[in-house]
């Protein structure tokens, strides 16, 4: 079966977070960029599929400028058979992000779909439920495991009271959390057999669907710090502060 | 104006989330509705009922919404969200599951994750792990909005809203509940509690975790776990605080054997009072922490616990 599985380029995870100083958005010149870390699971996952035999193809695509190329060479090296990116440097949401991959799901009629559960920046956890809604594919998302099973996937989620396990018809939708896998590093070979690897470019413009976001960034500011706090000596003067300073027990 | 908010239950017991929804519904209109889907759950609403500012409780009682299947939940919110302006939910795994294909079948944005109302249009949400803040507005005809419960006050008790039954049944054909495997605590949840004390890769194993439950036992407190606990198997992962995880915001948080990476502040750094305990100095944690203790926490534990 086909596995088709969107990745996001995204600020690399260690770096740290700095708001531009017209408070805009967060200034990202120069930053380091890597594939969103969910995504990288995602694609991790795609790969153990098919080296199990159950998946055939995997293709990724990602919704950006070029840049955006390297994180879809970063996949195909991890494993993934071929790429496409859809060209657009528009700011979008998570709505037109799954209309996008919904005309791409059209296209390529793919079995399964895994997307990451979020994005590292806009924290939006939105796309994988959206797409699955406009797609009519069920969903099952913040999976830890995925079991094909014939026509069926069973997939076990981390929900906040512990684990819930549902099972889908395929084609269907899962996002990954970040307990799925641990994705592995790609090796040199494998890298530069990426760059042989097929990457489609097509304009966001050609599918038909409205690039506008509804919502409006009015500011973004840096969070509030906390005032530094004190050591303390020992257990007695811990206990002592936080019974007659902080008065929290 | 009109105000529908998914009330958060387990069919039994109506949680504190909805408490805190319910403000910050209040916030945006007068009319509030709360919605009660779920089996055997009549109970949860009448709890719901008495929440001060509710004009209406919808109960949804029906074997399809036992485990809120995104499926099924998102199809009946989608329908009733016909007479609301503002659809919101909290941003816990059921509210992340459920209300983006609401937004999607609307063909409007979701906003998630909201930390304050500005206006009936303009939100305030974390982003980056919370090191950036943004300020959003949403021109879109309908809201569809998920909450950072930990951020706002709980509405008071006081209220007598009128119950009404629904029976619209929706039910997807293509997913199917199978089994859950819940933890069991007797301890406060996590996102409710007042104290709460995690441990983190410093805690060795899961064996050692016995070291905070005598605390926890004297503070009334919830025992939570760094991702990287999580990981190496010493605690399940309901029990994860962080960008990731669980988003808390107690009185007291006591973080143990955590070097305090940004996706672990994400979920806690809010909290009133921080208290660290470290054997490394240097460790991130006690830059946020109000209380540093530096030390070895098998030494620290046990002397705690005595203390209290
Ligand atoms: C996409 C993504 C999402 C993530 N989400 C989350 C999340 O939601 N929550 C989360 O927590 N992390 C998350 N992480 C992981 C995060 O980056 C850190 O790896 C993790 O928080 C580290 O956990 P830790 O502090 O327990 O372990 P470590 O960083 O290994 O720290 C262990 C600490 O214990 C101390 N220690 C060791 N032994 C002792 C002792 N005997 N006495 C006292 N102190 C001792 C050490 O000095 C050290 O500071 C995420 C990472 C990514 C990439
Ligand atoms: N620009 C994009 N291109 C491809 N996939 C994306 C893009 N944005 C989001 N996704 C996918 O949707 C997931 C969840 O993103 P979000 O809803 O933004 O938190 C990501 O992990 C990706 O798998």
């Amino acid at each position: 079966m086909k596995i088709l599985v969107p990745v996001k380029r995204a600020i690399d995870y260690n770096v740290k977070v700095r708001v531009k100083a017209d408070n805009s958005a967060v200034d990202l010149t120069n930053t380091k960029m890597s594939i969103n870390p969910f995504c990288e699971i995602a694609v991790e996952e795609a790969v153990r599929l098919k080296e199990k035999g159950i998946a055939s193809e995997i293709v990724v695509v990602s919704v950006g400028d070029k840049a955006c190329q390297e994180q879809i060479r970063t996949a195909l090296a991890l494993g993934a058979d071929r790429g496409l990116q859809i060209d657009t440097s528009d700011v979008l949401d998570s709505l037109q992000i799954a209309k996008l991959l919904t005309k791409v799901v059209e296209e390529e009629q793919p079995q399964l779909v895994i997307l990451g559960k979020q994005s590292i920046d806009s924290d939006n956890n939105q796309t994988g439920q959206m797409m699955a809604a406009l797609t009519g594919m069920p969903q099952g998302t913040f999976a830890s495991v995925v079991d094909i099973d014939g026509d069926k996937v069973k997939v076990t989620r981390e929900i906040d009271g512990g684990l819930q396990t549902v099972e889908l018809n395929l084609p269907a939708v899962v996002t990954t959390d970040l307990r799925l896998n641990e994705p592995r590093y790609a090796t040199l070979p494998n890298i530069m057999k990426a760059k042989r690897k097929p990457i489609d470019v097509k304009s966001a413009n050609d599918f038909g669907v409205t690039l506008t976001s509804n919502v409006k960034t009015l500011k973004v500011e840096a969070p509030a710090q906390r005032k530094g706090g004190i050591k303390v000596a020992d257990v007695a003067e811990l206990v002592e502060k936080l019974k007659t300073e902080a008065k929290v027990i | 104006m009109a105000v529908l908010v998914f009330a958060e239950h387990d069919n039994k017991q109506l949680k504190s989330e909805t408490h805190k929804l319910v403000n910050a519904a209040s916030k945006l209109a007068d009319d509030v509705t709360i919605l009660v889907a779920g089996e055997g759950c009549a109970a949860v609403a009448d709890e719901a009922a008495k929440i001060s500012g509710v004009s209406k409780v919808l109960l949804a009682d029906n074997p399809v919404y036992a485990n809120q299947l995104a499926e099924n939940i998102g199809d009946l919110v989608t329908e009733l969200a016909e007479n609301y302006t503002h659809i919101i939910a909290a941003a816990t795994t059921t509210g992340k599951n459920f209300m983006p294909r609401v937004a999607a079948l609307l063909d409007v944005a979701q906003i998630s994750d909201i930390i304050a109302v500005e206006s009936e249009d303009t939100f305030v949400r974390p982003i980056y792990a919370g090191n950036a803040i943004a300020t959003v507005q949403s021109s879109d005809t309908k809201k569809v909005i998920t909450v950072r419960a930990s951020a706002f006050d709980a509405a008071e008790e006081g209220g007598s809203a009128s119950v009404e039954a629904l029976d619209t049944v929706k039910v997807s054909d293509k997913s199917a509940f199978v089994s859950a495997e819940l933890t069991k605590s007797e301890r406060p949840e996590l996102t409710a509690a007042e104290v709460i004390i995690s441990g983190g890769r410093g805690m060795q194993n899961g064996e050692n975790f016995k070291l905070l439950e005598g605390i926890a036992d004297k503070l009334g407190a919830a025992i939570g776990a760094s991702r990287a606990a999580v990981d190496a198997g010493f605690v399940p992962n309901d029990m994860q605080v962080g960008q990731t995880g669980k988003i808390v915001a107690p009185q007291l948080y006591i973080a143990v054997g955590i070097s305090g990476a940004i996706q672990h502040l994400a979920g806690m750094k809010d909290s009133k009072i921080i208290v660290a305990i470290n054997k490394d100095e240097e460790a991130p944690i006690f830059q946020v922490a109000d209380y540093g203790l530096v030390g070895d926490l098998f030494d620290v534990l046990p002397e705690l616990e005595a203390a209290l």
